[in-house]
């Protein structure tokens, strides 16, 4: 029961992240048919935008809610710009260009991010080289008392990073269903030249889905570094991989199966990874995906599409 | 008579490089010029990776990225072998022979298991298309690394050591040409014919009753069956088999080089595989920018040149060269094919 409600809590963390990132994917994936490889890596460098801002702002010494915010928006809007970037100039002008030509492009994108992050150079404190940097406490960690009857270890930072991830997600959704901007982006995602013709600006609507997506990635990353301190340029590579898992698992371009299928895959991974053998908890996700593509490719919220000649 | 000359084209490579190949190895060794002949390995070894993913993601348009995958299945079944081998001679034969049959054997199974697992990945995979299929083989890669990593008679995450040193200029070269050989009668033929009428148009070639599953699945298997040989000979000459070295960095760096020679273009990814490996050997006190160039070549051709340096045609397809009296052979392959630019955005791409 202890092991079990623990695999729960852990499952859920991760799931959350995994969600958030997926968001990304699902966004992208919408509006571009395009998978955005360097998703994984926007993720990346949202923990290492933290990481520099918290150095900046003198963080390390006084953790504190008020700071932690401004860690996660400065992240966010960094990150923010960096998917705007990042689509202005290379996937910008392969928009017409076969769909495998900007999947190169994009791994190429996550590559030069990876790598170029792994540089280091004399007497400069960016980019931070391929050693893992120790990412700087935003928050106290305190034990929370609720589960210590049935024996389960649960912390504020748990409770804090499903808060966060739920209220971005909450928001998400609003944006997607609610708002003007949402709208647009819906139609861009239904038939993008229609929605063109219909005067719907589908360039910027496009790069506002990049922004808002590497956004959320930031904030991804930010939960994920105060439970998990060590950064390194490589390790969004696989978190990245995973997540796209996640959104494939629940459909991808669907908002709500991004979120469902980062939940399940989180849980999935803790849960097989506990009970049985912990050193082929990378490989679950990917077992994962090739099930759901083999049994349902549309994912679980996905709709089938028919393809016409 | 013609089955006779199907043969001979077959063979006629092996005649004309292995005597070169003996000749330069021996020139190697009289002046023990061992990095010489490490980076001529290392091209010979990547210009099999190259080509034989060109089979998947040039001919056929599908997109691979599991090659690293194959690789580790033979590396570690030829390294197993050699291995299970040492000490051992076959009788009759001098002991330098001896070992060079058995390394022949070993590659020889390391193709078999490799094209197993190419059949095994590529049987439920090859249902899918484009992004998809890479992600999944991608996944399948890495889900036989994580394998290889969890078994303990395969020496897990430290790997399997000692292997002997077997590998040398003749041997890689000879992966190379049989490499090549294999790619160019495949595009010749009616198999190959298949492969480029699936990547120009799957829906049309099926309409047309081409079996694009079965024959997707055998470029695969094919593929799969090289990228085990060129796995077999980098261990016999590191001398080292880790999970490791079969990351799928390995299979990007492999991409890379069949992207920037041109999707189906032989001569384009033997130019590619050479130029980038030299290039990186030269480079070598620069490492840490290493895979920055690559990245960047990689977003750079596709933004300025996507068709790679040679686009679909081979070397001798060249106006230049044309015009030198270069023997054009009649049916060159995919050059005769039309240009393969998919439209699938539904706009009229612009070319």
């Amino acid at each position: 029961m202890t092991e079990f409600v623990q695999h729960l809590v852990n499952g859920l963390s991760l799931g959350t992240i995994y969600a958030l990132i997926a968001l990304g994917y699902t966004m992208v994936y919408g509006v571009l048919k395009l998978i955005n490889f360097a998703h994984g890596d926007i993720y990346m460098v949202g923990a290492f935008a933290g990481y520099y801002i918290a150095g900046a702002a003198a963080l390390r010494d006084a953790p504190s809610i008020a700071r932690a915010s401004l860690v996660t928006l400065g992240a966010m809007l960094l990150c923010g710009a960096l998917g705007y970037l990042i689509e202005r100039f290379a996937y910008r002008p392969l928009r017409h260009r076969p769909r495998l030509t900007a999947l190169i492009t994009a791994i190429g994108v996550s590559f030069l991010l990876e790598y170029g992050f792994q540089l280091q150079f004399k007497g400069s404190r960016f980019p931070p080289g391929p050693t893992p940097r120790v990412f700087p406490i935003l928050v106290k960690r305190e034990p929370v008392g609720w589960l210590d009857a049935i024996g389960v270890n649960l912390s504020n930072y748990d409770l804090i990073g499903l808060g966060v991830a739920l209220g971005l997600m909450l928001g998400l959704q609003w944006i997607v269903y609610r708002t003007r901007f949402g709208t647009a982006m819906r139609a861009v995602s239904f038939d993008p030249q229609v929605a063109g013709l219909m005067g719907i600006p589908v360039n910027r609507i496009i790069s506002w889905t990049f922004v808002l997506g590497s956004a959320l990635a930031a904030a991804a990353a930010i939960i994920n570094a105060t439970f998990r301190p060590r950064i390194d340029p490589l390790f969004g590579l696989m978190s990245g991989l995973k997540a796209f898992v996640a959104a494939v698992l629940g459909g991808i371009g669907s908002v709500p199966g991004a979120m469902v299928g980062g939940l399940v895959l989180g849980l999935a991974e803790e849960y097989v990874a506990g009970y049985t053998l912990s050193s082929y908890r990378d490989a679950i996700a990917f077992a994962v995906l090739i099930l759901v593509l083999l049994v349902r490719p549309e994912g679980l919220f996905g709709r089938a599409t028919v393809e016409k000649v | 008579m013609g089955l006779a000359r199907g043969v001979l084209r077959s063979v006629l490579p092996f005649l004309v490089g292995l005597p070169l190949l003996l000749a330069l190895q021996a020139l190697l060794d009289a002046r023990g010029w061992d990095d010489v002949s490490l980076i001529l390995i290392n091209v010979g070894v990547n210009v099999v990776l190259a080509v034989s993913l060109n089979v998947v993601n040039g001919f056929t348009g599908q997109f691979s990225l599991g090659h690293a995958g194959f690789m580790a299945v033979g590396a570690y079944t030829a390294a197993k072998i050699t291995l299970g081998f040492t000490g051992l001679q076959i009788a009759f034969l001098p002991e330098a022979i001896s070992d060079h049959v058995i390394f022949a054997f070993a590659l020889g199974c390391g193709m078999a298991t490799a094209a197993l697992a190419g059949f095994l990945v590529g049987m439920p995979s090859l249902r899918l298309r484009g992004d998809y299929l890479a992600i999944v083989t991608l996944g399948f890669g890495e889900i036989i690394r994580s394998i290889v990593e969890n078994m303990r008679f395969l020496g897990q995450a430290t790997g399997l050591s000692g292997i002997p040193r077997l590998t040398n200029v003749t041997w890689a070269g000879v992966g190379a040409v049989a490499t090549f050989a294999m790619a160019r009668r495949l595009a010749v033929s009616t198999q190959g014919r298949a492969l480029f009428a699936i990547r120009e148009d799957e829906v049309a070639a099926e309409a047309m009753g081409v079996d694009t599953t079965g024959y997707k699945v055998r470029a695969f298997v094919i593929s799969a069956a090289y990228a085990g040989l060129a796995g077999g000979l980098i261990v016999h000459v590191l001398q080292l088999a880790t999970p490791r070295s079969f990351t799928f960095i390995r299979s990007i760096e492999v991409v890379v080089m069949v992207v920037l020679g041109g999707l189906g273009s032989i001569t384009g990814s033997i130019l590619a595989a050479t130029g980038l490996t030299i290039a990186l050997e030269a480079l070598r006190e620069f490492e840490q920018f290493r895979m920055v160039v690559y990245a960047l070549l990689l977003v750079a051709f596709m933004l300025l040149r996507p068709q790679g340096i040679f686009g679909t045609r081979e070397l001798w397809d060249l106006k230049l060269l044309r015009r030198l009296g270069w023997p054009r052979t009649a049916a060159a392959g995919p050059a005769g094919a039309a240009p393969t630019e998919v439209r699938d955005d539904g706009v009229g791409g612009r070319r």
